[in-house]
């Protein structure tokens, strides 16, 4: 029973990381900017699941709220607007160095990743331990304390940000 | 499903990302591949406190606070994502205004 459900998680991931990681190339790669927006939206559900995958329930619904009910409704927003001087999405001169360039990066960290040996579970908390305190206690209340407690600065600081970014844009697109 | 697995996804989308913003020539992907970028950093981020438990001082509390860490990072960075999202699209409503193109590449009088 127990290896079957982990076979099923397994199938989920994998299905999950493809179906990411193939709207991700999609959004580099086609030449119609409404259709890379509409990967895009397929690309932020597919971290959605990622995060439920990794216990992080809130987050998903973050993810779901923010990315695709708003940044992504905002980018489709300007796509239309700019539809008049649409020129499509072709590549800049730099496609092959950068291509290599970062290529080469890419399989560094990716060596680095598989050759470090991760301390998994380091401070002797067992992954059984771990579980009971997912289930026992509310992560959602967890979150709201740490946000008003231990991090409240920074909680201040970015609804300042917020402010000024939407004072900002509504600068910045007024007609004068 | 483990640490590495979710590691190597992050790096690929950031990777993705970094690739488009370099080198597509309108505003709007090179905003959107930004997006991609963020989104990878914050699966990093979360997968790492999801198995890389920093401290705990032994009680099951403390446990999930080290936990949430990754997680409290995440949703700051989706803030400042929200916002960086409305800036750039309201510079790209101002370039087209402006320019009526866009393309990166028209936008160059500083360069001459």
């Amino acid at each position: 029973m127990e290896n079957d459900t982990s076979l099923i998680i397994d199938i989920v991931f994998w299905i999950i990381a493809v179906s990411t990681i193939v709207s991700a190339i999609a959004v580099v790669a086609l030449k119609d900017v409404f259709r890379s927006a509409l990967f895009l939206v397929v690309t932020f559900i597919g971290i959605a699941g990622m995060f439920l995958l990794l216990r992080a329930e809130f987050l998903a619904m973050v993810q779901i709220l923010l990315y695709v009910g708003a940044i992504a409704v905002l980018i489709l927003f300007a796509v239309v607007l700019t539809r008049d001087v649409e020129q499509g999405s072709p590549f800049n001169r730099y496609l092959i160095p950068v291509l290599v360039i970062s290529g080469l990066i890419l399989a560094g960290v990716i060596f680095v990743i598989t050759n470090t040996n991760w301390n998994v579970n380091s401070n002797n908390i067992t992954s059984e331990q771990m579980t009971a305190a997912f289930v026992e206690t509310s992560i959602l209340g967890n979150i709201a304390e740490l946000l008003i407690k231990k991090y409240v600065l920074a909680f201040e600081v970015v609804s300042v940000v917020l402010l000024s970014a939407v004072i900002g844009s509504l600068a910045l697109v007024r007609k004068r | 499903m483990d640490l590495q697995q979710f590691l190597i996804i992050g790096a690929i989308l950031f990777f993705i990302g970094l690739f488009g913003s370099f080198t597509k020539k309108n505003t709007i992907v090179v905003l959107m591949c930004i997006e991609l970028m963020f989104n990878a950093v914050n699966l990093t981020a979360v997968a790492m406190s999801r198995y890389l438990v920093p401290y705990s001082t032994g009680n099951d509390s403390s446990i999930v606070d080290s936990i949430l860490t990754g997680q409290i990072f995440s949703i700051f960075i989706i803030t400042i994502a929200a916002a960086e999202i409305a800036i750039g699209l309201a510079i790209v409503i101002v370039l087209v205004r402006n320019y009526k193109s866009v393309f990166i590449s028209d936008v160059k009088e500083l360069k001459h």
